[in-house]
């Protein structure tokens, strides 16, 4: 606590100061943590508008840019004075006179301009509005930026890891979300009421938890119909994941109850008078509260990793559907990651994802840890 | 002590029954069976097959029966003789392909057991006892990583590196003229000298996240009065940390094989695809794909009771260390 009250605050302020208040000055004081938040923030804001971060449209094939080199932006322009106008070179497609293999060259002699919330495809914000304005677009339609390359069908990877942001992103939120209900209801029973019920609980986590996952997974989305529709089989991916993944969190849950069961506060509660749920909504639930949400973000990034996994190796989500996993598919044979290494690209994506959420995740948990110094 | 290994084995049967039905439930989900995926490939080239014979081909594989009674079938097969059912797809008994994939999938497994613990223990102490130092934060660093990176992606990405700057190919377990050979001496060479890449890739992750949970063993008993005294008594540095708190921050350690075994073998699964390497994970996922039961299941129930047994051991290892468990 010493070490709290060296920072801005002062002992007064800590006295009287919430405890999500206590939580946040604890927080602030881990720097990678915060980094994570911003990055995690950032990330979600791309998942919640991916449209407006893409620059082409991500479904559209292009057949004159398959495996299109990334094109760099230049931000400063030095022609007359110096000036901040952002613009690329276009690339100029040959052919190789004897294989007839594709060769892109740079054509350093044209520049195309970008404009900072151009207009280009039109996109259905929150799949409500049509827009069409983006953070940046290319000033000539008939010359598009690849900002990351393009795949073998000439879309561009840049666009399509920005909507993939979406599916895998809110995958990982919506079957946590899941894993937390079941979680939160099989645990509590199970620590707040003990004896034979526990047992029994307690028996069904640890098997399920001595199961290997990826079979289990691919044994299930085999089962799963390749034509379903895509909300169906997005559905259908999350209830999978959270089958197993609710162990993990019921247990959490359950060795809190445990803990709290006995302390004074909760027995004074009960000595009141204070009905059961109120005993527990009331007076153990806030109390853990923020265990369970450090607990929630570092199951996220495990959720975001077996979607990738199952998606990668065919049986989860399918084209056209695109999720950062379904992109890596595009990756899986040396030749064509030999031609086209920038196909890497949304797995730098999953990376980063994963790491800022296993950041904020940690540190979440040291703040919500009163012992911790 | 005895009594605590018998009840514990004793435990294993239910898990084990579960998990024979689990397994069985799991590979009858998908809609229709092998015979409408083998017609369907009949169809694709050209075949055509009557009502008669899908029937016909039912009534052989006892795929007219109700669930419970091939189930019955099933189990009671391997339990009197082993016999795991026939493989549709290979025309073969299953137990015939699978051991060969099975045992080298357990050597890819204990291997990368032993290699992540051979990494995590010693790197964790470091970070420990050296807490806020420069190898400390880079430990800490490269975990996080670790723990990051998806083990197929490392997978490509070293394949991705070996193909196109070393001009090698890293798939497989064998070089091409010991893939059918018999076992001898010049081929267990030739395993070891392909094995070090997957268990490198798979070890990555475990390593990550097991450096984490020693480090924080370690933290927890570092100030504890006991590491006091005996400092105060003179002992060497290192002989303290060896014979006091390593040895009580080796508690939960241990108990990570429960938990890293069912990771590890996920992840061979997935990157034993990548790499094409004979074990359970490329058949396993083929024998899925064309609804090849028998020996999916034989896979499913095989991976996950290995997994089970895993925990078995990690217990009984865990109450030799620690006379508290064997009390409770």
């Amino acid at each position: 606590m010493a070490a709290l009250a060296e920072g801005a605050v002062d002992a007064k302020q800590m006295a009287v100061a919430s405890q999500w208040q206590l939580l946040w000055w604890a927080f602030k004081r881990h720097r990678l943590a915060m980094v994570g938040l911003v990055v995690v923030v950032a990330l979600y804001i791309v998942a919640a508008i991916p449209g407006f971060f893409a620059v082409n449209d991500p479904a559209r094939q292009n057949a004159r840019a398959a495996f299109h080199p990334p094109q760099s932006i230049h931000f400063f322009d030095t022609d007359d004075g110096f000036a901040f106008r952002p613009y690329f070179h276009p690339y100029a497609l040959r052919r190789d006179p004897v294989s007839l293999a594709a060769i892109y060259v740079e054509d350093t002699s044209r520049k195309i301009p970008l404009e900072i919330f151009g207009k280009g495809y039109e996109y259905n914000l929150f799949g409500l509005f049509p827009v069409d304005r983006h953070l940046f677009a290319s000033s000539d339609p008939r010359q598009p930026l690849f900002l990351l390359g393009a795949d073998r069908l000439g879309r561009c990877v840049y666009s399509r890891i920005m909507q993939g942001a979406q599916i895998s992103l809110s995958l990982g939120l919506v079957g946590v979300f899941l894993s937390l209900t079941i979680g939160v209801v099989l645990g509590g029973i199970s620590g707040y009421f003990g004896g034979k019920l526990d047992f029994g609980i307690q028996r069904v986590i640890e098997f399920i938890l001595s199961l290997p996952s990826i079979p289990i997974w691919l044994a299930l989305a085999a089962a799963m119909p390749q034509d379903w529709p895509a909300t169906t089989q997005y559905f259908m991916i999350t209830v999978i994941l959270s089958l197993t993944g609710w162990a993990q969190l019921a247990r959490v849950v359950r060795g809190r109850f445990l803990s709290l069961r006995t302390e004074e506060f909760v027995v004074a509660a009960r000595l009141d008078g204070a009905s059961e749920g109120r005993v527990i909504f009331r007076h153990m639930l806030p109390s853990f509260m923020s265990h369970i949400i450090a607990s929630i973000t570092l199951a996220i990034p495990a959720m975001i990793l077996a979607e990738t996994s199952l998606s990668f190796l065919g049986l989860g989500l399918q084209p056209p559907t695109i999720s950062w996993g379904v992109l890596l598919r595009e990756a899986q044979n040396i030749r064509s990651i030999a031609t086209a290494p920038w196909l890497f690209a949304p797995g730098a994506a999953v990376v980063v994802a994963v790491m800022a959420l296993n950041f904020l995740g940690d540190g979440l948990r040291d703040a919500a840890d009163p012992y911790n110094k | 002590m005895l009594r605590f290994i018998v009840s514990r084995l004793l435990w294993m049967i239910p898990s084990l029954v579960a998990l024979s039905f689990l397994s069985f439930v799991l590979i009858e989900l998908p809609p229709g069976d092998y015979v409408t995926t083998y017609i369907a490939t009949l169809a694709a080239s050209n075949e055509v097959v009557d009502q008669n014979t899908a029937a016909d081909l039912r009534a052989r594989f006892g795929l007219d029966q109700p669930m419970i009674v091939q189930y019955f079938k099933w189990i009671v097969g391997i339990v009197t003789e082993g016999n795991f059912g026939l493989s549709f797809e290979w025309q073969q008994p299953v137990s015939e392909l699978i051991w060969e994939r099975m045992s080298l999938t357990l050597l890819l497994t204990v291997s990368t057991l032993l290699l992540t613990w051979g990494l995590a223990l010693p790197i964790g102490v470091f970070s420990a006892v050296k807490k806020y130092s420069v190898g400390d934060y880079i430990a800490t660093f490269f975990s996080f990583l670790g723990l990051a990176i998806p083990s197929f992606l490392l997978a490509l990405v070293l394949m991705y590196v070996a193909a196109v700057k070393f001009g090698q190919d890293v798939g497989g377990l064998f070089s091409e003229p010991y893939v059918a050979a018999p076992w001898s001496f010049g081929k267990v060479l030739d395993l070891l000298s392909h094995l070090w890449v997957p268990v490198v890739i798979l070890a990555v992750s475990g390593t990550a996240s097991l450096i984490r949970v020693m480090r924080a063993n370690m933290l927890d008993e570092l100030n504890k009065p006991y590491v006091t005294t005996a400092r105060a008594k003179g002992l060497s540095e290192f002989a303290l940390l060896v014979k006091y708190p390593l040895r009580v921050a080796l508690n939960p350690f241990i108990s990570t094989i429960a938990w890293l075994l069912p990771n590890l073998v996920s992840g061979s699964v997935i990157v034993a695809i990548v790499l094409s390497l004979p074990t359970a994970g490329p058949m396993l996922l083929q024998s899925l794909m064309s609804q090849d039961m028998y020996l999916a299941g034989a896979f499913v129930l095989l991976i996950c009771a290995l997994t089970l047994l895993g925990s078995l051991v990690s217990d009984i290892l865990l109450a030799l260390v620690d006379p508290r468990i064997r009390l409770e």
